[in-house]
């Protein structure tokens, strides 16, 4: 087909700005606005095509051929602008050069390779959960549960030194900033992006890295040759960058859906074996990672409109998760529902390839609340975090009773 | 634009399940298959080196290479030679499968993977050439400086050399009849370092690459060897039974479902995400029965071990499965 130089007429417009702080504040209603008005709209502030329908994220998800990464996840086009910092080889890669990180970064976190983990794990979230308790039936299920429990098991898993990890968050907050527009989120982390990538930068190295744990698994691949010796301290770099905020905010956002559904909790307590898929759900629910932009390589046709090649396209994975198109009573956080197939963690090559650490550590963290746990529920009003691609919770106050 | 239909709910069948779309002649003993989704969607996405299980509607599983272009995503192609002594599994694709059949597929799954290097030996013998195939082309596309040798035994007999002939003298074309055995030390040269050595082939060609580069540094030579025509036992086409361990609940499970769909049908609940057999998921441990693997995750170790089976895409070998659910 011949391509138009601009995209075709009928494409509906939304000015909409999904970085504002009303949007982040409550994204909700635009994502309807957006699923609605068709499956491709054009965002006129960003001049940007975006998807909300189930379908098309999906379909674009999976689709790399013709939507591809390696020109930036975020709104910034690395075809034209300079990146903050050296792209990650993972999630602003494309094939052929994508497939020996992933692979590498696939077997160091495949689940058979996390099962020596699941023990100490569900010993540490006791503690938590027993520390926390200890203190009282009122507390921040955001601060003291969900920015605490990844922050005590994951830096271990991967074997930095203790020494500056309260700068993993900031980071990882920055870096998702940094997928938005240069807006006062990006302006806001600025200032100590130096410090902190420097920080990060120096623990992905093999002498700081302890002789076990994912980043020295990591190493050892690129003594078998599997990854370079240079991309190995990048491949340690998207587990620091990717691996603790998400988490975070993955598990604030069960205990919030909990604490604001009291018949889920009974349910889960009843069946405490449903605590895995409670997380997918919170994670179909509340979508922490709510969005990621792709590039097209060619002229696509989304139903009737076509994305000119080398345009961005902002996938909506947060108003997939709730398409009704899709999905049942989308809004309802129901431990009866099957949650599968959401795209909370993406899909296809790039699909989230900490996954499987991130269901561990809800896992353990809910089983061990449910353990002594009666009811929760909400003891004052929540406070959200903003965040150009994350959707978090800076409070969530709750009131438990104990067994 | 491709012409892939979005189908994001695509059951597994879809990719397990795969219909013969096309039949070639390559060369003297050599034809390509084409294998594409019956609803057109998208197949499984694959690395060069990668090969896939065509399980044949006479029961038998073989293991072929894919050689056809990646970034094609609804169509697979595999090079097969009828093999003189085969078992079933070459001879049949040869004299009896038929373009619109339905062939089982499992995988792809990759133990050849094309590891990063700025420079590339390739050494193919024979029908050693497919994993090779599109290794090149990678390697091509990457801006890698690589040759490529390949032999076999009269040039009637070795397939794409037509598709080859585009990378001009990057790649050396040695039938026996005409050069004799393959001058694999005169090829490889010096042991030195940065250089990623890949060979495909007969044994005895594997073996002579491994004394040709015995003082290599370590891991500078990855070889894939040919799986024996297994006479291993078919694969079952009839119905199962899979057994809950923890709620005595039997399911059957029909040759048109997935285990997964058949749990669901009885309300037993396991959680997926991509539901083809290459996310890791839905991993289910196996307690008895022996899985029929169809996933792109388990390697051949953890295949023979047979402790668990992911049940968006793998099935059963046994009349019985029994499942820790």
């Amino acid at each position: 087909m011949t391509a138009p130089a601009r995209p075709s007429s009928t494409v509906p417009t939304s000015d909409a700005d999904p970085f504002g702080s009303e949007v982040l504040e409550d994204p909700l209603p635009m994502h309807e606005a957006l699923r609605e008005a068709g499956p491709v709209v054009l965002l006129e502030r960003y001049d940007t095509f975006a998807l909300a329908r189930y379908d098309d994220v999906h379909a674009a998800l999976v689709n790399w051929q013709e939507f591809e990464s390696s020109a930036g996840v975020g709104l910034s086009n690395f075809r034209y602008e300079e990146p903050w910092r050296p792209p990650s080889i993972l999630l602003e890669a494309d094939p052929p050069r994508h497939d020996a990180p992933r692979r590498v970064l696939q077997k160091v976190l495949d689940p058979r390779a996390l099962r020596r983990l699941r023990e100490d794990w569900a010993a540490d979230a006791d503690a938590l959960v027993d520390e926390v308790l200890a203190r009282g039936t009122t507390f921040d299920a955001a601060k003291d549960l969900g920015a605490v429990f990844p922050l005590r098991v994951f830096p271990d898993a991967v074997g930095i030194p203790q020494p500056g990890r309260e700068k993993l968050l900031p980071y990882g907050d920055h870096a998702f900033n940094a997928f938005g527009p240069a807006n006062d989120l990006v302006a806001k982390g600025a200032p100590r992006v130096a410090e902190l990538s420097g920080w990060v930068n120096e623990q992905c190295r093999r002498e700081v890295l302890a002789p076990t744990g994912f980043g020295a698994d990591i190493w050892a691949a690129s003594d078998r040759g599997e990854i370079t010796p240079e991309q190995a301290p990048l491949a340690v770099r998207s587990l620091l960058t990717a691996g603790v905020d998400t988490t975070v905010h993955g598990i604030s956002a069960i205990l919030y859906a909990f604490a604001t559904h009291p018949d889920q909790w009974q349910r889960l307590r009843a069946e405490p074996a449903l605590a895995r898929v409670a997380f997918d759900e919170a994670v179909r629910w509340e979508s922490p990672v709510q969005t990621f932009f792709r590039t097209a390589t060619t002229d696509v046709r989304i139903g009737d409109v076509v994305v000119p090649e080398g345009r961005k396209v902002l996938m909506f994975l947060a108003a997939a998760n709730r398409d009704p198109r899709r999905w049942a009573d989308p809004d309802r956080f129901d431990l009866a529902r099957d949650p599968s197939g959401h795209v909370g963690f993406g899909m296809g090559i790039h699909q989230c390839v900490g996954q499987h650490v991130a269901r561990l550590e809800a896992v353990s963290i809910v089983t061990a609340l449910a353990r002594r746990v009666r009811s929760i529920e909400l003891d004052g009003p929540t406070v959200r975090h903003h965040n150009n691609t994350l959707r978090a919770l800076e409070s969530v106050p709750v009131r438990v009773t104990l067994d | 634009m491709t012409a892939i239909s979005p189908a994001p709910a695509a059951g597994a069948a879809d990719v397990a399940t795969l219909r013969v779309t096309g039949k070639q002649p390559q060369a003297d003993g050599v034809l390509t298959l084409e294998l594409s989704s019956p609803s057109g969607g998208r197949l499984r996405d694959w690395t060069p080196g990668a090969h896939i299980d065509l399980v044949l509607p006479n029961g038998l599983t073989r293991q072929y290479s894919l050689c056809g272009d990646r970034r094609n995503p609804g169509t697979y192609r595999v090079g097969v030679l009828h093999e003189p002594e085969s078992r079933g599994g070459s001879a049949y694709v040869h004299e009896q499968l038929r373009v619109g059949d339905l062939v089982g597929v499992g995988g792809p799954r990759n133990n050849f993977p094309l590891v990063p290097s700025a420079r590339y030996l390739f050494v193919a013998g024979g029908i050693g050439i497919t994993p090779i195939l599109p290794m090149v082309a990678q390697a091509e596309q990457l801006g890698a400086d690589w040759r490529l040798l390949y032999g076999g035994r009269r040039r009637d007999s070795m397939a794409f050399l037509d598709e080859l002939a585009g990378y001009g003298d990057r790649v050396l074309v040695r039938p026996e009849d005409e050069f004799g055995l393959l001058d694999l030390p005169g090829f490889v040269g010096e042991p030195r370092a940065g250089v990623r050595i890949y060979s495909c082939g007969p044994a005895p060609l594997l073996a002579a690459m491994e004394r040709t580069c015995a003082y290599w540094p370590p891991y500078s030579l990855r070889v894939e060897r040919f799986v024996a025509d297994d006479a291993g036992a078919p694969a079952r086409t009839a119905p199962f039974e899979v057994e809950l361990a923890r709620t005595g609940t039997t399911v059957t499970v029909t040759p048109d479902v997935t285990v997964l769909e058949a749990l669901n049908r009885v309300g037993v609940e396991v959680l997926s995400s991509c539901r083809s057999g290459v996310c890791g998921t839905c991993e289910t441990t196996v307690l008895a029965g022996r899985p029929d693997h169809r996933d792109a995750l388990l390697d051949d170790d953890e295949r023979q071990v047979g402790d668990c089976m992911y049940v968006c895409v793998s099935r059963s070998r046994d009349e019985r499965l029994v499942l820790d659910l």
